[in-house]
């Protein structure tokens, strides 16, 4: 029996101000994805591809070292991830925490939250949205290095003309994604 | 300061602070005596300026809460005798009613033998765990040895 009960730390930790970053997995159809949130919202979220040692040391750099594994403080953000990968969520109602994005990196990652499910932009659309109709290259990489991928929608967002652009998950997933939302999937 | 993620620190560290505070405080107190000590490192980790010994730092919180522990049980009213049962032949390292004679040990030589024989540390490490020089470190593992023994022998 293991005597550490990290459930009750969680808790405790949280009830005392003392948990700065929670984090949990997720199971995806594509993998397992972590997703952290702090007391203010979700503020990451990361495919398999990344290694967890290395998203979690960059939280504590970034946001606090106060990490811990707390399922419970994410159950929202699994239930709508979940549902999301089910195809019975077509909106998150999750608070965000943008404290990773600033400039025009958060603008454009605030545009492209708003990009419905289903709908697709170019990086074009979305620099000129973000009101720097210039900024293509700067769009393009806004959505690269999207924190929060899947529920800041960057799969959404296409090179002029269709074809996919690049995505974090690898194209395969973004594939899957833009399906999904298209209803082409049978799931 | 870059500092680690704590979740690492209770992976890595976790179960061998428990142990320490198992040996201490008893298996009964331990679970919360571990709470409490994982919290007050919580409280203080940010601010901490040396990430160089984060197992020590760990253990020495422990040993303040196991000293809480022990000094909020002797306040509290004893339901029962607690008489360790004698046996006839030298008791294993695990043997429950040899850590409970540990238990009644001073301070320092508690907390110096369960450093030593639960969460396996070397003198060194005692000593800064403990805030004494190794030789002190020794000494007290080796007082605590004797006091047990003498109990034990009765």
């Amino acid at each position: 029996m293991n005597p550490i009960d990290m459930t009750e730390l969680a808790r405790r930790a949280a009830e005392e101000g003392l948990l700065d970053v929670a984090y949990a997995t997720v199971d995806a159809p594509f993998g397992r994805m972590l997703v952290a949130a702090t007391p203010h919202g979700l503020v990451r979220t990361a495919f398999d591809k990344e290694s967890a040692d290395e998203v979690l040391t960059e939280l504590a750099d970034r946001i606090s070292p106060r990490v811990l594994e707390a399922p419970a403080r994410l159950d929202e953000v699994r239930r709508e991830m979940d549902e999301y990968f089910n195809g019975t969520r077509t909106h998150f109602d999750l608070p965000i925490d943008w404290q990773l994005s600033h400039g025009f990196l958060l603008r454009a990652r605030e545009e492209c939250f708003r990009i419905p499910y289903g709908e697709v932009r170019t990086y074009k659309q979305l620099a000129e949205a973000a009101g720097s109709p210039e900024a293509v290259r700067a769009a393009g990489n806004a959505m690269a290095k999207n924190p929060i991928p899947i529920v800041v929608p960057c799969h959404r967002v296409l090179r002029t003309g269709g074809s996919l652009g690049g995505y974090g998950g690898g194209l395969e997933c973004k594939r899957w994604l833009l399906d999904l939302e298209s209803g082409v999937l049978t799931l | 300061m870059r500092l680690p993620p704590f979740q690492g620190l209770i992976d890595r560290h976790g179960r061998e602070v428990h142990r320490y505070l198992a040996a201490c405080v008893g298996p009964i107190d331990a679970d919360d005596c571990w709470q409490e000590t994982m919290l007050a490192a919580l409280r203080a980790y940010p601010g901490l300026e040396d990430d160089r010994n984060l197992r020590g730092w760990l253990l020495r919180i422990a040993a303040r809460k196991a000293i809480d522990a022990h000094r909020a049980a002797r306040r509290r009213p004893l339901p029962v005798a607690d008489v360790p049962e004698r046996a006839a032949v030298s008791p294993a390292p695990s043997d429950p009613a040899l850590w409970r004679a540990v238990r009644r040990l001073p301070e320092k030589q508690r907390a110096a033998v369960a450093l030593r024989f639960a969460a396996d540390l070397d003198y060194a490490t005692i000593g800064d765990v403990i805030d004494c020089s190794e030789a002190a470190a020794r000494q007290n593992v080796r007082a605590g040895l004797a006091g047990v023994r003498r109990e034990w022998d009765g």
